[in-house]
């Protein structure tokens, strides 16, 4: 049935910018501390309290709205989201509605299916988050927390341009890795400082037109965006093949069911009465504001992928991985720069330092010039491949000079062809009957001589030079 | 010491008036230790300020005249109560008014209605009546209001006091509980025009915390002038019409004169648009109040009434019994003419209307008027009850107020003259951030106008 249909996906993403205090008001934005402690009359919604703008975040939100390639308008208005809940304070959300702070713009990923595709951005606006609500902490009560109510958030409003949820979650990553990239976000789906809805329709293969679509909401953690998806336009499909439609509803996904219900119509607020927030003035950008956001961008992902395929010569395969995040391209540029040849940094970075830092809260615990040198080692002869990987984990977890440790573990290969030499009579005196088969043509034996010199000078012997005694010996 | 217990002892007597809300005890208490604590150097040192119950204040509860907010203790206070207590103000108590500011009679308070000092069967005017009697009853030199659509002015003019309401931006509006953030502004009701203005300028300048306040100096008072010389007087014709009350239109006649005969020029000006103010501002205003009041939902302070087995139900009960029917009536105008659907052809449209009407007044302005007088409200104070049932004409008290907030200009009312014994208020409307000139007239008028002779 899946040739048959076409998935049609637009996510709407909610960041949590990068600031010290809240959107509103001066309250710190930091995560974990003990409920209601981080509130203020603005942010607890008191009589009479107003809002003031951060500047700091709309900073954030105009370099994110630049990295996107958004235009970013000179004007834009702050709007009152009417509904009522108990975490929403004030009754209302101030949000940004018919004037955003920017528009039209662009976002390049690879999709798994499709190659390179670049989807629509259509808006991005600031706003404030919500408090939080508490359903299992107290029997037969809800507690509300406000220590979030208040912090600044951007939505990021996808066009209707993935066509699986496998796309859908490559997006998202790609996303996730530019904010991440130009340091506006932890975007964190963990903490909440990444939040994503998604609104799916289906459509006939071949079809243009959009059909009715839900909204997929309650997707929290990154791992759940493929399935919920998945489940969503399962149920789409079935629903129509079975003759029904799907009507306009939003979702909730059940991570642990692995299913989507639809959200009772309580739950929703049909009219937000979006009007003009009157505490607060039109926001107005200068020109030379957005030009300092500008300035402030670092290079993004997709010039770096494509500055180390031109410049170090690497596959885009390799040039992606090492480009993922900004500390790994900055490691890297490091250890060719310390110098060392960039294929093998490249391929170094790519295993044992990324491996290392996963098992150590992503910390690249070998200095780049240690790297560096250690590639320098194995390319001079000095260490064996296997050798390298235990300085290398050696250097991780207690740190010196690899030289000195791979002195100190023995592991700098013999090139003393006298020390060699000594070994090789051993091995030969202890295989008679190889030496011989090997002086009547069977030549590949040389393979197991050379393994059993390695064995008897427990990795220590230089292998090639190794070989080279061992030829003399035997033509002797 | 002695000075704290007399502002008291004033305050407490006027009690028949119902326009303080502040328990007798607790207002004796607060007074002695302020004046403990007040600073002996500011400008209004020892002076007793009497406070709207919509500002908030560390030594008061701030209930705003409703019962959503009964025992409301705000742990902040208004920048306005922080200027006034800096400049060395004794703050006298809070005064009843209209629930969250939503009435023209003071009838609207949860807390029972305020009475005229000089006839107790008639309506302070509103909202700020409390503040308005308590200045009229000599209780208080001066006292704080707000106003939205003529609620500092309109019960100035009924109780026979000067109000004043600044250019909108003018004071901070933090910690004055909003009803129409688009229009509210603190204002001040004074026993004498000196007496509101130097309350003003301490109240007056910018304010970090209020994003729609100004970055301006506070108000620097103009010297008393020795005439109008110079002084171009408009006077809107839309504001004289022919229904309008004779002893209203004889006081008003008067200051003209005297205004003449100080020596300003005195030319009749169009404000065409005047005609769709008061329904626009009966959008606009109920609009923001409905978005502002949504706050109020027993959740996290004020009472919670009975019958919350769901959440929906809370909020049902909560503001069904803790809102009067004043404001669920304004809130029910503001949420419909919000709603999708009715946004263009109520909100929207409301808006186009107040940038014509803004426009009026610049055109005015524009032609070399320097300010415009005209009546305050076209009748006297009206009879307790007697347009409580007709929200209509209750609305049309504020025909001649509602102007200056959509404009968003400085406007004042002072007494000039009586009828049967009720005061007649004349308004002075001024540009944009030009208190001075306006304050500058009302010192010159009010020397020479018989504020107290029948008109």
């Amino acid at each position: 049935m899946s040739q048959a249909w076409e998935t049609v996906i637009g996510l709407e993403t909610h960041v949590q910018l990068r600031t010290r205090s809240k959107m509103f008001c001066g309250c710190s934005t930091s995560f974990g501390a003990p409920p209601n402690t981080q509130v203020c009359p603005v942010c607890l919604g008191l009589p009479g309290a107003l809002p003031v703008a951060n500047g700091a975040a709309i900073g954030l939100a105009v370099r994110g709205a630049l990295a996107l390639g958004c235009t970013v308008h000179p004007k834009s208005i702050f709007a009152r989201k009417n509904y009522f809940y108990p975490d929403l304070p004030k009754g209302y959300q101030i949000s940004q509605f018919d004037q955003p702070l920017a528009t039209q713009g662009s976002l390049s990923f690879l999709s798994p299916e499709r190659g390179a595709v670049t989807a629509t951005i259509v808006r991005l606006h600031l706003e404030e988050d919500a408090g939080k609500s508490i359903h299992d902490r107290f029997p037969k009560a809800t507690a509300v927390d406000l220590n979030r109510s208040g912090v600044p958030l951007i939505e990021i409003v996808g066009g209707p341009d993935l066509r699986s949820p496998a796309e859908a979650r490559a997006y998202l990553q790609t996303l996730k890795q530019l904010l991440e990239y130009i340091g506006i976000s932890d975007c964190d789906m963990e903490k909440g400082s990444l939040r994503v809805d998604a609104n799916v329709s289906i459509r006939r293969a071949g079809e243009t037109a959009l059909n009715t679509r839900t909204e997929v909401k309650n997707i929290n953690a990154f791992s759940f965006v493929e399935k919920a998806l998945g489940v969503e336009r399962d149920r789409q499909i079935a629903l129509v093949e079975s003759g029904g439609s799907v009507s306009q509803q939003t979702m909730l996904y059940d991570a642990k069911e692995s299913t989507v219900r639809p959200q009772r119509s309580k739950e929703e607020s049909h009219d937000y009465r979006y009007f003009p927030e009157p505490d607060l003035p039109p926001l107005v950008l200068t020109p030379e504001f957005v030009a300092e956001q500008q300035s402030e961008l670092p290079e993004l992902p997709g010039q770096k992928r494509e500055r180390f395929m031109a410049q170090y010569a690497l596959s885009r395969e390799h040039a992606t991985v090492l480009t993922a995040s900004r500390a790994v391209a900055e490691y890297y540029e490091h250890v060719v720069r310390a110098p060392a040849e960039p294929q093998s940094a490249a391929n170094w970075v790519m295993t044992e330092a990324l491996a290392d830092a996963k098992d150590h809260q992503e910390q690249l615990r070998v200095s780049p010039a240690a790297l560096a040198q250690i590639i320098a080692l194995v390319k001079g002869g000095t260490l064996s491949n296997q050798a390298a990987k235990r300085v290398f984990a050696e250097v991780a977890s207690k740190g010196g000079d690899p030289r000195t440790i791979a002195e100190s573990l023995g592991l700098v290969l013999v090139a003393d062809t006298n020390v060699l030499a000594a070994w090789v009579s051993d091995v030969l005196g202890a295989h008679a009957p190889e030496v011989g088969r090997y002086k009547n043509g069977e030549t590949k034996l040389m393979a197991f001589f050379v393994g059993q010199v390695m064995r008897a000078s427990k990795g220590k012997a230089d292998p090639k030079l190794a070989q080279r005694v061992l030829e003399e010996k035997l033509s002797a | 010491m002695s000075d704290a217990r007399a502002v008291a002892d004033r305050l407490i007597k006027a009690k028949r008036l119902n326009a303080l809300l502040t328990p007798a005890k607790d207002l004796r208490k607060s007074l002695l230790a302020q004046a403990e604590a007040a600073r002996t150097t500011g400008v209004l040192y020892g002076m007793p300020v009497a406070v709207k119950d919509n500002i908030c204040t560390l030594e008061f509860t701030t209930t705003c005249g409703s019962k959503i907010l009964e025992g409301y203790q705000s742990p902040y206070e208004a920048t306005a109560i922080t200027k006034l207590k800096a400049a060395g103000a004794l703050i006298a108590g809070k005064t009843n008014c209209d629930e969250f500011a939503m009435g023209s009679s003071t009838e609207h308070s949860a807390y029972g209605r305020v009475i005229h000092p000089l006839d107790k069967a008639r309506v302070p005017g509103g909202s700020s009546g409390g503040s308005a009697a308590l200045v009229a009853a000599g209780a208080v030199p001066a006292a704080l209001g707000s106003d939205t659509g003529g609620s500092v002015r309109q019960p100035a003019a009924f109780c026979g006091v000067v109000g004043m309401k600044p250019t909108y931006g003018r004071v901070s509006r933090y910690g004055l509980v909003a009803f129409g953030s688009s229009l509210d502004q603190i204002g001040v009701l004074g026993r004498s025009v000196h007496d509101a203005a130097r309350v003003l300028s301490v109240i007056s300048g910018r304010d970090a915390r209020d994003s729609t306040c100004e970055d301006r100096d506070p108000l620097r008072l103009p010297t008393v002038p020795e005439s109008l010389q110079g002084f171009v007087i408009g006077l809107p014709k839309e504001y004289f019409p022919a229904e309008l009350d004779p002893a209203v239109k004889r006081a008003c006649d008067r200051a003209i004169r005297m205004m003449k005969e100080l020596g300003a020029a005195v030319r009749e000006v169009s404000l065409p648009h005047t005609p769709y103010a008061v329904p626009t501002y009966y959008v606009i205003a109920p609009a923001e109040a409905s978005s502002n009041l949504a706050r109020y939902d027993g959740v996290r302070y004020g009472p919670r009434f009975d019958g919350h087995q769901d959440l929906h139900a809370l909020y049902r009960t909560t503001r069904g019994q803790g809102f009067g029917p004043e404001v669920r009536r304004r809130i029910l105008v503001g949420t419909y003419v919000l709603s999708a659907g009715y946004y263009d052809a109520y909100y929207r449209r409301a808006q186009q209307m107040r940038a014509l009407i803004a426009q009026d007044f610049r055109n005015a302005f524009d032609r070399g008027v320097d300010l415009l007088f005209t009546p305050t409200v076209p009748a006297p104070a009206f009879k307790a009850g007697e347009k409580l049932s007709d929200p209509i004409a209750m609305y049309m008290s504020d025909i001649f107020t509602v102007t200056a907030n959509l404009a968003g200009l400085p406007a004042m009312s002072l007494p000039i003259g009586r009828v049967k014994g009720l005061p007649i208020g004349g308004q002075l409307i001024g540009q944009a951030f030009l208190e001075d000139e306006m304050i500058e007239a009302a010192y010159a008028l009010e020397r020479v106008v018989p504020a107290t002779d029948e008109a």
